[in-house]
């Protein structure tokens, strides 16, 4: 049993890391890539076929499946407030590579964030329903 | 056109979150992650209508973000999206205890601060 709660755990770390660390880049790459405006649908579609934003949009599929293979065994209620850690590097990544100012009021909000995931994420279990069989 | 991207984006990323973790929950656990097994349950997961309608949801979320994400800062359009784990919890039912909510209270706290 303790070696179950283990596995399960292991496992949901290292798949939270995956959805994170795509969900970063991914909205990262996006943004080096978009252009300043999209006046028409069809820029939005333009836009898909630029380099950086196609390896951003890359990312976001990886972030998708991983957030799937996540739901399937963890709660919504672990999984969105443990995964917002992203938040935080999503801000270092826009001060560090896209030269953007980060306010106190953003800094003590960073703050927050780490304090909840710490919470949610070290004190509480992943799943707290069983799981079907499958189909 | 930033908080008209903000508000799509809240409102399509929260049905596709609820309707993802309801179709994957229906599913049951992952337990194989070999390429094999991994495409055997992206093909089950294809046709449950659940994940089909929440893949619709976050398509309109993601072209939604990308307008977001032309017209404003990358530390503004992320974290300003975290609403949404809000909104989607009250669908669900799962138990939720103390600590978890102390703890989401103080990332919403947080997402607040940031996109202020």
């Amino acid at each position: 049993m303790a070696s179950e709660s283990r596995r399960l755990r292991l496992k949901t770390w290292i798949c939270a890391a995956i959805v994170v660390f795509s969900n970063v880049f991914g909205n990262f790459f996006l943004k080096r890539g978009m252009p300043p405006e999209l006046p028409s649908p069809l820029s939005y579609i333009a836009a898909l076929f630029e380099p950086w934003v196609a390896l951003g949009v890359a990312l976001l599929i990886v972030w998708q499946l991983s957030r799937l293979a996540l739901f399937s065994w963890a709660d919504l209620s672990y999984v969105l407030p443990v995964t917002s850690v992203g938040y935080v590097l999503v801000a270092l990544i826009g001060k560090i590579f896209l030269g953007e100012e980060i306010s106190l009021k953003r800094w003590a909000g960073i703050a927050l964030i780490v304090g909840g995931v710490a919470l949610v994420g070290g004190g509480s279990h992943p799943r707290s329903h069983a799981t079907g069989a499958g189909q | 056109m930033r908080w008209t991207c903000l508000a799509l984006i809240v409102v399509s990323v929260t049905i596709g979150e609820v309707l993802q973790a309801a179709g994957m929950r229906r599913h049951g656990e992952i337990h194989d992650f070999s390429p094999g097994e991994l495409g055997r349950a992206l093909a089950l997961v294809a046709h449950n209508r659940f994940v089909i309608g929440s893949v619709f949801a976050m398509a309109i979320g993601f072209f939604a973000n990308m307008g977001l994400l032309s017209v404003s800062e990358l530390s503004f359009a992320v974290p300003a999206t975290a609403v949404t784990s809000v909104l989607a919890r009250y669908y669900l039912k799962e138990r939720v205890n103390w600590l978890r909510w102390t703890g989401a209270s103080l990332v919403i706290c947080g997402v607040v601060l940031v996109a202020l």
